[in-house]
C-alpha cells in the first residue's frame, strides 16, 4: 500500500508543502513538516513542490513493464457529418512537435463512414499516417463501436502517446478507452511536453480549482493519453500536397455492436451558439441590469462576428439561456477577445474565461474583481458603453 | 427500480478566496458540500424513483467526513447513503477511483440506473463517470439532459452535444452523466433532513470489496503529479477612461489585432 513521509534531517521548515497542500493536511512542528494522514490524500502536491526532496511518496511497484514495445503520437480526429472538427488540426499541430520531439511518427486516427477522401487530407495538417477505420456503424458518434475499434487499434499498434479533444465525444470516448488499456489519462491539458529521456508525456493542467497547475505523467503505462480543450493549441498549418500514408482496417462485425441506438441528432442552430467556438465574445452579466439591456449585447456580438456569454447571475435570472454561461458551472472559453460588461468577476466566472487572450472590462464598481484580470479596463455604464462601441465598430469595421 | 447516484464531496469555492501574496487559495473554513454537478444527479434519482417506484442508494468513495454529503444527500430524497472509505485508496486517480466504485456498486446486488454529475468542480475531468461504466462492462450516456422515457428495461434520454442534442435509447442498466439544463434541484424537505439525521450510512473499507488490491488508490493509479507550481497572476491592465465616444474610439483602435 502507498504511503508518504517526511525525512525529518531533509525538512528545512520553509513551508513550501503547506502552501502546497489543497487539503490542510500539513502543518509545522518544530519547524519539521507534518502531514495528517487523516486528510492526506496522497496526491502528490507537497512531493512536488519541496525543493529538499524531504517527503516521499512510497508506491508499490508494480511488475515492471517493457514499454518498448509502443511508439507514435496518435492524435484522435472527431468528425461530425463527415467534416472533421477544428480541434483534430489544433491537436495535429500540437501532436506534430510532441512526435518531433520524441523522434517518431504523427498518426491520426479517423473513425467514419465514407471518410478515405477525408482521410488523404490529413497528411496536409502533418499526419505521417492515418489509420482509418471506415463502417456504417461509426458514421455518427456512439460509445460502444467507438470505443471497441479505439482499443483493436491501441492494441494492434501501441501508440505511445494519445491526444484527443476534450469536446463531449472526446471525453466520453477516451475516459473508456483509458480504462480498457489501462492506461492514464489526464483531462483538459493547458500545456503538453516530452521529457525525452524517459520519453514522458509532460501533462500540465490547472488543479485543485484553478489557481495551482500541476503537471502529471504516466511513467510505467502506455499509451499516455491527454485530451486538450478546444482553443488551447494552434492549428496546424496546411501543407497543400503532403500526403501521408493511409493504413484501413477492417475488424470483425461484432466490434461495431453497439448497445445503445442513437435515434436522432438534432441541431439547435442560434439557440445554442457554440460560445466555446468563438474567438470573440461579449459576455454581460448582473450589471447588465435588465433582459432589454441584455439585447444590446447581441447587437455588439454581431457586429464583432462573435458570440454572446454570459455570468451565471445572468442566466439565473432569465436574461439568456444556460447554453451561454460562461464560468465553473458553465462553459469555459478561450476566445481572441472576450468584453465582459457589467461582470464582476466573481472566481467562478474567473476561471471560466481568464485564459482569453484580450479581456476588456466593463464596470460601474472601480473595485470589481475583473478589472485584475482585464486587458484593458473602463469603469463607467455598460448602457452607455455597449452602444457607443456597437456604433464606433460599426463605422471601424464599415459595417 | 433501484438507483444508484455517485456524488462526490468537494470544497464550496463560493467560499474560495485567493491569496493575493501566494496568489493561491485560501482554504481555511471552506466548508465542503456535495459537487454542484451531483446534485443535479441526485435530483433526477429521485424523479426516476417518483415515476418508476424502487430505492435510491447514494455512494461516494472520500474521507470520513464524507459521511456528511451521504446525509445530505438523504434530506433531499435518496433512500440509503455508502461510504467507501479507506487510507488504502489515498491518491486514486481517476483510474482507481472509477474502479473502487464500480467495485462498491458490484457489491450492492442489483441496479438499474447509475447517475453521476457530468463531471466534479474540484478536479473538472469528467472521467469517472465513463470510467465507472467501463469497469461495470454496462452502456453509458453522457451529458444527459433529459430522460425523456424509462422503464425497467429501456431509456430514451437527450444527450447535450456542442450544437443541439443527440436523441439515444438504451437498455438498462445503463449509466448516466447529466448536466444542469436536466432539471432544477429541489430544496431538503423537512422529513427529509429529519430522515438525514437519523439515517444510518452503510460504511464499506477495501476489505468489504472484492478488489483487487494493487488496483486500488495510489498503487493502482497510473498517473501522479511531478510539479506543481502556481501560474503568474494575469496582470490587471490599462484603465480608459474619457466619454463614452472617447473611450469606445480608444478602445477599437487598441482592439484592431483582434478585430478583423
Amino acid at each position: 500500500m502507498a504511503s508518504i513521509k517526511v525525512h525529518l534531517e531533509k525538512c528545512t521548515g520553509c513551508t513550501l508543502c503547506v502552501k502546497a497542500c489543497a487539503f490542510g493536511a500539513i502543518h509545522m512542528a518544530d519547524r519539521k513538516a507534518v502531514i495528517d494522514m487523516a486528510k492526506c490524500t496522497l496526491c502528490g502536491a507537497c512531493v512536488a513542490a519541496c525543493r529538499f526532496s524531504a517527503i516521499e511518496l512510497e508506491k508499490a511497484a508494480g511488475p515492471k513493464k517493457d514499454l518498448s514495445a509502443y511508439k507514435d503520437v496518435w492524435v484522435f480526429c472527431e468528425q461530425k457529418k463527415g467534416v472533421i472538427q477544428s480541434i483534430s488540426a489544433e491537436l495535429l499541430g500540437e501532436g506534430r512537435r510532441l512526435a518531433d520531439k520524441l523522434g517518431v511518427k504523427l498518426c491520426a486516427v479517423l473513425l467514419g463512414s465514407g471518410m478515405e477522401e477525408a482521410a488523404e487530407k490529413l497528411g496536409e495538417r502533418g499526419a505521417d499516417k492515418v489509420y482509418l477505420v471506415d463502417h456504417p456503424a461509426l458514421k455518427s458518434y456512439q460509445d460502444d463501436p467507438y470505443t471497441g475499434v479505439m482499443v483493436k487499434l491501441v492494441e494492434e499498434f501501441k501508440p505511445e502517446v494519445i491526444l484527443c479533444g476534450a469536446s463531449t465525444i472526446g471525453r466520453s470516448l477516451i475516459s473508456r478507452v483509458a480504462i480498457k488499456t489501462n492506461a492514464g489519462l489526464t483531462a483538459d491539458c493547458t500545456g503538453l511536453d516530452i521529457d525525452v529521456k524517459e520519453r514522458l508525456l509532460l501533462q500540465t493542467r490547472p488543479a485543485f480549482g484553478g489557481n495551482i497547475m500541476a503537471t502529471i505523467i504516466a511513467p510505467n503505462h502506455r499509451p499516455q493519453m491527454a485530451t486538450v480543450r478546444h482553443k488551447v493549441m494552434k492549428e496546424a498549418p496546411v501543407q497543400p500536397g503532403r500526403a501521408a500514408e493511409i493504413v484501413s482496417k477492417v475488424y470483425p462485425e461484432e466490434t461495431f455492436a453497439s448497445r445503445t441506438r442513437l435515434l436522432d441528432i438534432v441541431e439547435e442552430l442560434g439557440a445554442t451558439v457554440n460560445i466555446s467556438e468563438a474567438d470573440i465574445i461579449v459576455a454581460g452579466g448582473r450589471g447588465m441590469g435588465g433582459k432589454e439591456n441584455f439585447a444590446q449585447l447581441e447587437e455588439l456580438a454581431k457586429v464583432l462576428g462573435g458570440a454572446v456569454g454570459a455570468s451565471r447571475s445572468a442566466v439565473d435570472a432569465d436574461w439568456i439561456g444556460y447554453s451561454h454561461q460562461v464560468g465553473q458551472t458553465g462553459k469555459t472559453v478561450c476566445p481572441k477577445l472576450y468584453i465582459a460588461c457589467g461582470i464582476s468577476g466573481q472566481i467562478q466566472h474567473l476561471i471560466g474565461m481568464q485564459s482569453s487572450k484580450t479581456i476588456v472590462a466593463i464596470n460601474k464598481d472601480p473595485d470589481a474583481p475583473i478589472f485584475k484580470v482585464a486587458t484593458y479596463g473602463i469603469v463607467g455604464d455598460v448602457n452607455e458603453l455597449v452602444p457607443a462601441l456597437t456604433k464606433e465598430f460599426k463605422r471601424v469595421l464599415n459595417k | 427500480m433501484n438507483i444508484i447516484v455517485c456524488i462526490k464531496q468537494v470544497p464550496n469555492t463560493t467560499d474560495v478566496r485567493i491569496d493575493p501574496v501566494t496568489n493561491t487559495l485560501i482554504r481555511d473554513g471552506v466548508e465542503s458540500v456535495i459537487n454542484p454537478f451531483d446534485a443535479y444527479a441526485i435530483e433526477e434519482a429521485v424523479r426516476i424513483k417518483e415515476r418508476c417506484g424502487g430505492k435510491v442508494t447514494a455512494i461516494t468513495m472520500g474521507p470520513p467526513q464524507a459521511e456528511n454529503a451521504l446525509k445530505e444527500a438523504i434530506g433531499l430524497g435518496c433512500d440509503e447513503g455508502v461510504l467507501v472509505s479507506d487510507r488504502k485508496f489515498a491518491g486514486s486517480d481517476t483510474w482507481a477511483t472509477s474502479y473502487t466504485l464500480a467495485c462498491a456498486i458490484e457489491k450492492l446486488e442489483t441496479y438499474d440506473v447509475i447517475l453521476c454529475g457530468k463531471q466534479a468542480s474540484d478536479g473538472d475531468t469528467a472521467q469517472v463517470g465513463p470510467g465507472i461504466s467501463t469497469h461495470l462492462d454496462i452502456p453509458q450516456v453522457t451529458y444527459v439532459k433529459k430522460i425523456s422515457e424509462i422503464n425497467e428495461k429501456s431509456a430514451k434520454v437527450e444527450r447535450m452535444t456542442e450544437e443541439g442534442y443527440d436523441v439515444v435509447e438504451t437498455p438498462l442498466p445503463c449509466l448516466f452523466t447529466v448536466v444542469k439544463e436536466i432539471n432544477t434541484p429541489r430544496m431538503p424537505s423537512l422529513k427529509g433532513m429529519m430522515r438525514a439525521k437519523s439515517a444510518k450510512i452503510i460504511k464499506w473499507t477495501a476489505a468489504d470489496l472484492e478488489a483487487d488490491p494493487a488496483a486500488l488508490g495510489l498503487d493502482g493509479s497510473p498517473t501522479r503529479v511531478v510539479k506543481i507550481f502556481t501560474p503568474e497572476p494575469r496582470k490587471g491592465g490599462e484603465m480608459i477612461s474619457g466619454s463614452p465616444a472617447e473611450v469606445a474610439k480608444e478602445l477599437a483602435e487598441l482592439l484592431k489585432g483582434e478585430v478583423v
